[in-house]
């Protein structure tokens, strides 16, 4: 099955679906607010960014979206419980000092959470570290290990395991490689895995 | 671009020290045509030593008010009023107090930043306006800015305070009363009553320098005059610009009224009144708040005090810190980046507000 873009990124597009209209959002590392602005768009949320990056800060504003510019973690702490319906963290996860903090935080301030996040156990992953024997590098991980932004590598097994044990209610999950949705073998053919999920 | 200069006078204004002022005059101009749903109004605030005068020939934000610019005059209704207190229009310490038939000068009751948005209030109501699209300001008119949310929330769509505070800090005190020391160490200032005679220039001169001086950051001070010396005169180039300055302010302001608007800004602080996040508990106005990375006169931390308070209550906030080397200066020199901002931000408002 193809998969829709958003600005070119299929992540985007599940996001898009998953999200019910008319909700509160806030997107975490949001960019320059695309996805956002597509949901403001096209689903009328109430949306809020946090972004760190002065120059898409700027972008995401002009483009009318309410971005704050700062670092996220510090950022999740600022705000009340239960503040939105939905927290997304797209592509970010694997980037964050301390990701299980930062996924606590998500579902104290949001009823749900998304992550998508790449998947390290995709079968050109597993073979360029093979084949290779250094850090792998593929189109999904470009970086040498001195100067990726990614710290912490994870798994859709990783995931699944981390939820089990917080006790976390899986709603729905999306797998995609490429432009395809993949249904069988997630953890070795997924380049990218999208959780919905909530705290119970 | 479509433009009015007026006075409005009011019966009367309370203010917060307990004094009833009777009349009061506000000078104020306005740019581009107000709609018929009245909803396409934004209220500029000028900082410390501006006034109504904002946009067109010499105006002091004429980048950013203008036809096609950030606040555009052809979609909005701008209006700008010079502050209570001040010496350009609107009553302040150099206004003729009726009782007494002569200046104010000290006699003018102390004021604050919410006796200045109070009578604001009143010509926004006189224009029938009962909902500004926003209001804007930097400095002090940021400080005004974040008044107005606070006190007329239902009043205000959306707030830019831009490289301000919600409260003066120890060092933005201590600057102001060097000003006033100043301008009180002048002779001529002869306890405030020189309407008649020689204003104390010098005083108000050096007051402006210091001013100046905390506009500027270590790095625009470097580039604009570096140790440069003006030719024939055995004067560093900074030296010559700060005195420049000094006297041109002398000829267009008001000795007392830099007494009384810089303590309506010391006096500032918003947290007497209950903490940031308990004021802006019911608050649905939007904002945008804007910060410079090297202002270190009004700091980006202050902007954050304000931003956390409002996240905290989960209030629509925008945030960014502009990377710019001209300090506090920065609101007013910052052109582009700021057209962009303010432009997407009240386009949304205001798509916002008519959908």
């Amino acid at each position: 099955m193809g998969v829709r873009e958003i600005y070119g990124r299929s992540d985007y597009a599940i996001i898009g679906e998953l999200v019910e209209p008319g909700t509160r959002v806030l997107d975490l590392g949001c960019g320059a607010g695309e996805l956002l602005a597509w949901l403001k768009e096209n689903k009328k949320v109430d949306g809020r960014g946090v972004e760190m990056v002065s120059a898409d800060v700027q972008k995401a504003i002009a483009r009318g979206v309410s971005v704050y510019q700062g670092d996220l973690e510090p950022a999740l702490e600022d705000y009340p419980d239960r503040a939105f319906d939905y927290v997304i963290l797209s592509q970010t996860l694997q980037q964050t000092q301390h990701p299980l903090k930062v996924l606590r935080g998500m579902l104290r301030i949001g009823r749900r959470a998304i992550v998508a996040f790449p998947n390290f156990a995709h079968w050109r992953v597993r073979m360029a570290h093979l084949s290779s024997g250094r850090s792998p590098q593929t189109e999904l991980f470009p970086y040498e290990w001195y100067d990726s932004p990614n710290i912490h590598f994870l798994t859709v097994l990783d995931f699944e395991h981390l939820a089990h044990k917080e006790g976390w209610n899986i709603q729905r999950r999306v797998f995609l490689a490429g432009h395809r949705s993949v249904t069988v073998l997630p953890n070795l053919m997924a380049e990218v895995a999208v959780f919905l999920f909530s705290a119970s | 671009m479509i433009t009015q200069a007026a006075i409005a006078t009011f019966d009367s204004l309370d203010l917060d020290c307990g004094v009833t002022l009777a009349p009061v005059d506000v000078a104020y101009e306005t740019y581009g045509e107000l709609n018929a749903a009245k909803s396409n109004a934004i209220l500029i605030e000028h900082a410390f030593s501006g006034d109504a005068h904002a946009a067109g020939d010499d105006g002091w934000w004429a980048n950013m008010i203008g036809p096609g610019k950030g606040f555009d005059t052809d979609h909005y209704f701008i209006i700008c009023a010079n502050v209570l207190g001040g010496c350009r229009g609107t009553t302040g310490p150099g206004s003729v107090n009726p009782a007494t038939g002569c200046p104010w000068a000290m006699a003018f009751p102390p004021i604050t930043i919410a006796d200045m948005v109070r009578l604001q209030k009143k010509l926004i109501d006189d224009f029938g306006i009962t909902q500004l699209l926003a209001v804007a300001g930097g400095s002090m008119g940021g400080m005004q800015a974040l008044e107005w949310a606070v006190a007329y929330p239902n009043s205000v769509r959306a707030a830019l305070p831009i490289a301000t505070t919600a409260r003066h800090s120890a060092q933005q005190i201590a600057f102001n009363e060097v000003g006033r020391q100043s301008i009180m160490a002048d002779p001529d200032w002869n306890d405030g009553n020189y309407y008649d005679q020689r204003p104390p220039a010098r005083g108000l001169s050096v007051a402006r320098m210091v001013g100046h001086i905390t506009y500027m950051s270590d790095e625009s001070m470097r580039q604009k005059f570096g140790r440069r010396v003006r030719a024939g005169q055995n004067k560093f180039e900074v030296e010559s610009y700060l005195q420049y300055r000094g006297s041109q302010f002398v000829e267009r302001f008001d000795a007392n009224s830099y007494i009384y608007i810089t303590r309506a800004m010391d006096s500032y602080d918003l947290t007497q009144r209950g903490s940031l996040p308990k004021l802006f508990e019911n608050i649905k106005t939007r904002f945008l708040v804007l910060s410079f990375t090297s202002d270190w006169l009004y700091p980006a931390y202050q902007s954050l005090e304000i931003v956390s308070a409002l996240r905290s209550r989960n209030c629509d906030v925008a945030y960014c810190n502009l990377t710019s080397q001209y300090g506090h200066d920065a609101f007013l020199v910052e052109v582009n980046e700021q057209t962009e901002l303010v432009r997407g931000f009240l386009a949304s408002t205001f798509r916002e507000a008519t959908a």
